[in-house]
């Protein structure tokens, strides 16, 4: 007979929809994102199917400029700032800090219907006509020129917003209040530490995007002169709105990433975290310095070069705690006792990969290399290095560590080192020629290119389709598992922490007995040490 | 259709060698850390495999010495660049004095230039080599980009304001001039050729184009067509201000303030007119926005730029002599 655990505690369609267990709602974002992540990467694949020849003869223009700004706005929006904290952070911080659920559960799934709703304002859009306005709005261009839905998918934007706010508080209230007896801070999870990071930056970050995406339908709509000059607006001040946000955003994607890659490197080298307040503190630095760099979007828009240099200086600075981490995480995995199954697989293909996205950010840092390289694919191969090649590096290796936990099932690990290889290789084969394009001088969001662009974009699309297969593949095991998948037990990896210790997959309470927390995670030369449980 | 494919962009012009050498530097950097990284997970994971089921790493909980050293060489590495970089960028937007001066327009989905003799090009540019040559931009529309980068120079073309970018040219040759800022449909249509020419070559080019009126003649008039010389006068009963000598000198306005007579503020003054009133006068004049069209603006400012030159008539003089230093020009 089986055990009740959270997942056949309830069966029907209502009892999902309705659930206040936090570990459902992570299924229903998992489930929910997924659908986003197919859909963006549909329009990615039509993009770069175009860009095979230089002649831009398979899409329109107009279409070819909806497809890049539908990708981005489903990808950012929709993907990549929900994916770790609303699937991996709502599964895991409760059970982490040794709590039956979140802080708030029903405003935990209000927050996913609130997500649900913006998306649906967003494919509406998508459906409907479609925007072209590239993901960053840009006035006055989206308030007096652009085609299409662009009041609509910034409403979307606007009201996915607030499914942000509501998890990040969520997160920081539950991680400061409901933490287990003896569960210190620095008892804490690294994991627990970059999402109360991340956390912070939902809470701060997201309502100035929301009001910046709400003026500008208030331009478009209404006529009200905000951004467009020739209503009396200054558009750079949209810039300097949207960056505010949007700059920070990209931490919201890269610190719960670096918060797997701290927990799957310490499991799969069996040996605690070297310097623990150094990793934990640099994700605290991250969220702070993060804050104060949206500048260097601008160099080349007319700003004060003071001004510039005052942004370069600290984006030189947000990158050191950066470096911090990767230092730390190697010196982790020396005289540890390393295995390479696939979760440790995509945590060495993100710390390779996020090195190089950090390393090139260095360069669009630098003010005199920006002038040549901004608004060019450098810039496209950079930060997809970060979002792609750090973020669902991560998200991925992530969802591989803790699936037999969420689950309660095991997935082949050959396909999963199988995929996991070849999104590695696709994953390079796309995006590093688009370095090479980008100093060559190609600019992005170009429908139409000079043939001598060509080879590279060629190399760029065969990759992308490489990397496609091998996003593909962990679809079909990780389903597979749900079915014939051999059962998990408690600690499929040898690993130590409190999510190990619980039955995989959890009863719907996580714990039956409260924990008490003698001492950090991740500490193997002392046993299991977490007393209380059965 | 594979032939002719460069790995890396020519260098035309004097900032390209400037702009590579910091991006060399930084590939340097990044390439040496992340091959180190990489050679030590690699090494790490060969040397520390697990040889048995229960094996566990060994207990090391940190280096104080050692986070400091990967802290303070990193940091001290990103200051260089950021120095570096500053220095480059900070000489990409000074243009020197006496440099030629071109005007750019940017609109969907074109490139319009007007030189200062008069000659009208679209989506090409005709420079000399070894002269440096300063744009001064402005948008019709939405924003936009000027970017050569052969040259390694760009600068968003802004509707509103004015822009300005400078370069030397190095070397004669055709080179891609690319709309780097999306700006609607045609965006990757927006892109054209700067020719750069020997500067006997580009003199007989100036002579051989059609005969055209130079933007200050273009803008003398445009003045006298919308009429502004009902009002600015040259006496001293004139309801408006005078214009001769005013530019590049300090304005006194309403209120004790005061604002130097650059493009900025000539253009504001037509299509904003009650933005800045001057001392002394009544805040009546209609706006111009929607009259006149980005390049017309140009040539008025030319106009009112070559009066600049001229001595005011000592009855009315609003002006007060701008004091000297590195204004922006």
């Amino acid at each position: 007979m089986e055990t009740v655990n959270y997942l056949n505690n309830g069966h029907g369609l209502k009892s999902w929809l309705l659930t206040k267990d936090h570990k459902r709602i992570a299924l229903l974002y998992l489930v929910s994102i997924t659908a986003f992540f197919v859909i963006g990467g549909f329009f990615a694949m039509l993009v770069r199917l175009e860009l095979l020849t230089p002649a831009g003869d398979l899409l329109s223009s107009e279409t070819y400029n909806k497809m890049f700004t539908m990708h981005g706005v489903v990808m950012v929006f929709f993907f990549l700032i929900p994916s770790i904290p609303a699937v991996l952070g709502n599964f895991l911080i409760p059970i982490m800090v040794g709590a039956k659920d979140l802080a708030f559960p029903r405003i935990n799934l209000l927050s996913w219907y609130i997500y649900v709703l913006g998306g649906i304002f967003t494919l509406v859009a998508a459906l409907s006509g479609g925007v072209d306005t590239g993901w960053t709005f840009y006035t006055p261009y989206s308030t007096a020129a652009a085609n299409g839905h662009v009041i609509t998918a910034a409403l979307g934007v606007f009201i996915t917003g607030f499914s942000s706010i509501l998890t990040g508080l969520n997160f920081i209230v539950t991680i400061h209040k409901m933490r287990a007896p003896g569960l210190t801070w620095f008892r804490l999870p690294l994991f627990v530490w970059s999402h109360y990071a991340t956390s912070l930056i939902m809470i701060l970050g997201t309502p100035v995007i929301a009001i910046t995406v709400l003026l500008v339908a208030a331009e478009r709509g209404l006529h009200l002169g905000i951004f467009d000059p020739a209503l009396g607006g200054d558009p750079v001040l949209f810039q300097h709105l949207f960056w505010f946000y949007s700059h920070p955003a990209v931490y919201i994607m890269i610190l719960p990433a670096m918060g797997v890659i701290s927990e799957i490197v310490q499991a799969f080298s069996r040996k605690n975290i070297f310097g623990y307040s150094f990793v934990a503190f640099s994700s605290l630095a991250i969220a702070i310095i993060g804050f104060l760099v949206w500048g260097h979007h601008i160099f080349v828009a007319g700003q004060s070069v003071y001004a510039g240099m005052v942004f370069s200086f600290l984006s030189f600075v947000v990158a050191i705690p950066s470096a911090i981490k990767v230092f730390n995480w190697t010196a982790t995995i020396y005289r540890g006792s390393v295995s390479l199954e696939s979760p440790m697989l995509y945590a060495f293909g993100f710390i390779g990969l996020f090195t190089i996205g950090g390393l090139t950010g260095l360069m669009l840092a630098a003010m005199g290399i920006d002038i040549h390289v901004h608004d060019t694919y450098f810039v496209v191969a950079h930060f997809h290095y970060i979002m792609v090649g750090g973020a669902i590096m991560g998200y991925l290796g992530g969802l591989h560590y803790w699936w037999p936990k969420i689950s309660g099932r095991r997935y082949s690990e050959p396909w999963a080192k199988f995929s996991a290889l070849m999104i590695f290789v696709g994953f390079n084969l796309t995006f590093f020629p688009q370095f090479i394009a980008g100093y060559l001088g190609m600019p992005r969001r170009y429908h139409a290119y000079p043939p001598e662009f060509q080879v590279l974009n060629v190399a760029s699309t065969l990759g992308a389709s490489i990397l496609a297969v091998g996003y593909v593949i962990p679809l079909v095991y990780f389903a597979y598992s749900l079915v014939a998948g051999e059962k998990s037990v408690n600690d499929p990896w040898g690993a130590r922490g409190l999510e190990w210790e619980i039955p995989s997959p959890p009863p719907t309470e996580n714990f039956t007995v409260s924990p008490i927390v003698t001492e950090g995670t991740h500490q193997y030369m002392h046993g299991n040490q977490e007393v209380g449980l059965a | 259709m594979f032939t002719n494919f460069p790995f890396f962009p020519e260098q035309a012009s004097t900032q390209a060698a400037q702009v590579d050498g910091v991006f060399f530097f930084t590939m340097a950097v990044t390439a040496f850390f992340s091959l180190l990284i990489a050679a030590l997970l690699v090494l790490f994971a060969i040397k520390y495999r697990r040889q048995d089921e229960d094996e566990i790493g060994a207990e090391i909980h940190g280096s104080l010495a050692l986070e400091m050293l990967w802290t303070v060489i990193p940091f001290f590495i990103t200051m260089i660049m950021f120095v570096w970089g500053a220095k480059v960028f900070f000489d990409a937007y000074r243009p020197p004095r006496g440099a030629m001066e071109i005007y750019i327009v940017g609109k969907q989905w074109m490139w319009k230039a007007q030189h200062m003799g008069g000659q009208k090009e679209i989506n090409e540019l005709h420079v000399p080599a070894g002269r440096p040559v300063k744009l001064m931009m402005g948008s019709e529309d939405v924003l936009h980009s000027f970017y050569i980068p052969a040259f390694r120079v760009k600068a968003d073309v802004i509707p509103g304001r004015y822009n300005v970018v400078w370069f030397t040219p190095t070397k004669p040759g055709r080179y891609h001039l690319f709309c780097a800022e999306y700006c609607g449909t045609r965006h990757s249509g927006m892109i054209g050729w700067v020719e750069v020419m020997e500067p006997n070559d580009f003199q007989a080019w100036l002579g051989g184009g059609r005969p055209a009126d130079s933007p200050a003649a273009a803008g003398e008039k445009l003045f006298t067509d919308l009429v502004c010389i009902t009002c600015h006068r040259d006496d001293a009963q004139a309801r408006a201000p005078q214009l001769k000598g005013l530019f590049g000198h300090t304005v006194r306005l309403q209120g004790g303030a005061t604002v130097t007579a650059d493009e900025a503020y000539i253009r504001e003054s037509i299509v904003n007119p009650q933005a800045k009133i001057v001392d002394g006068f009544a805040p009546i004049m209609p706006t111009f926005q929607g009259m006149v069209t980005e390049e017309q603006l140009l040539q008025l400012i030319a106009y009112v730029r070559s009066l600049g030159e001229q001595t005011p008539p000592p009855s009315a003089a609003p002006a007060v002599p701008a004091p000297p230093g590195p204004g922006k020009d």
